[in-house]
């Protein structure tokens, strides 16, 4: 904990500040690679273990990975106003923007071809958030239990049209539950 | 009043749904936000929602938006402390006990659970959009090339959105 004595300076607005930084620039998502940039290698608030333990946490959550890690930073700099400090600064930037944005849009009444445009960019985030699953399943998924769960989620969702939260306690339970302490198939997953 | 207190409650229950990522709660969004409370329709949740992807920060700040539609200013506030506040609070509760936890043998079997079926919500979220978002070759295309771009080359996505948009005003 040896380093920690720099953080021990940090004050409220600086992580305020840093976290505005990072929710004003961070544009394409992907914000905790932002944050591992701002934290890790400019300011040295926190090193990769901690990084890496407070994403493994963030993960686990619900809510955004955006602002969990703010939530997590925030409080190992500066406690619970550090928490507030770091949230409010890394979504003041973005909210505004989508205000200012809802605002337009809804102004801008059914112009052909702001709507054309709107069905590009629909499409293309489709693609995106694709590309998302894509690189969090090569990441994350190695056994092939895995793909059964995850193919169960998009069944129970689009196929039963069970509700989210029904999918997310079933299936969470009984992945949870094969995933048990001292079973066999976690040992398989771990190889 | 009756529509802020609507607001505030969409939102804090899509909040624990967002295991995994925002994504994760979009069928709910779209049942609440447009079925429901017709807050909205399908095509401007899908537009505000992609508009999103553009915006920096985390990535469902299009829910502002929404918020003041629905309620003017005092709405997005609302909006935001309801979406943003149970997750926030969680968080911190879990990581100051979190070192205790670490312990805990079940704390792996949750984290191995849950990884494969928040990516399968995330993906069915997906599917949910793209049934908003993808009309026929020219919409599926932009899709895929975004897909294959962003696989095989590192580009930022948001440069990505804008070319969609480009290419959206051009042909349709």
């Amino acid at each position: 904990m040896n380093e920690s004595s720099e953080a021990a300076r940090v004050s409220v607005l600086d992580i305020f500040l840093e976290f505005l930084l990072v929710g004003a620039t961070s544009f394409g998502g992907g914000v905790v690679a932002y944050l591992r940039n701002s934290l890790i290698v400019r300011r040295r608030w926190v090193n990769d273990k901690e990084f890496v333990e407070m994403l493994s946490i963030s993960q686990s959550l619900p809510g955004l990975n955006a602002t969990n890690m703010a939530i997590l930073v925030g409080d190992k700099l500066r406690g619970w106003a550090g928490s507030l400090a770091a949230i409010c600064g890394v979504c003041l930037p973005g909210a505004l923007l989508m205000l200012v944005v809802g605002l337009v849009y809804q102004q801008g009444g059914d112009r052909p071809l702001v709507n054309a445009a709107l069905k590009g960019v629909a499409a293309a985030a489709v693609g995106l958030i694709l590309a998302t699953v894509v690189q969090l399943s090569k990441k994350s998924l190695s056994h092939r239990f895995d793909f059964v769960f995850m193919a169960l989620a998009v069944i129970g969702v689009n196929r039963l049209h069970q509700s989210v939260p029904r999918v997310l306690i079933v299936l969470g339970l009984l992945a949870t539950l094969w995933y048990r302490p001292g079973s066999v198939h976690k040992e398989s997953a771990a190889e | 009043m009756k529509q802020i207190a609507d607001l505030a409650g969409v939102f804090a229950y899509l909040s624990l749904l967002t295991v995994g990522g925002g994504m994760a709660a979009y069928p709910e969004l779209l049942r609440l936000s447009v079925s429901v409370h017709k807050w909205l329709t399908e095509a401007q949740l899908v537009h505000l929602y992609s508009v999103g992807q553009m915006a920096p920060g985390p990535n469902m700040m299009m829910i502002t938006a929404i918020g003041e539609w629905v309620a003017g200013l005092p709405g997005a506030i609302v909006v935001l402390i309801a979406f943003f506040g149970p997750t926030a609070l969680l968080a911190f509760l879990v990581g100051r006990a979190w070192k205790r936890l670490e312990k805990w043998p079940w704390r792996e079997s949750i984290q191995k659970g849950l990884a494969p079926v928040s990516i399968g919500l995330l993906l069915a979220g997906c599917f949910t959009m793209a049934r908003g978002a993808i009309f026929g070759v020219e919409t599926a295309g932009i899709a895929v090339g975004t897909l294959l771009i962003l696989l095989q080359y590192k580009v930022n996505p948001a440069l990505l959105i804008l070319a969609g948009a480009i290419i959206g005003a051009l042909s349709f």
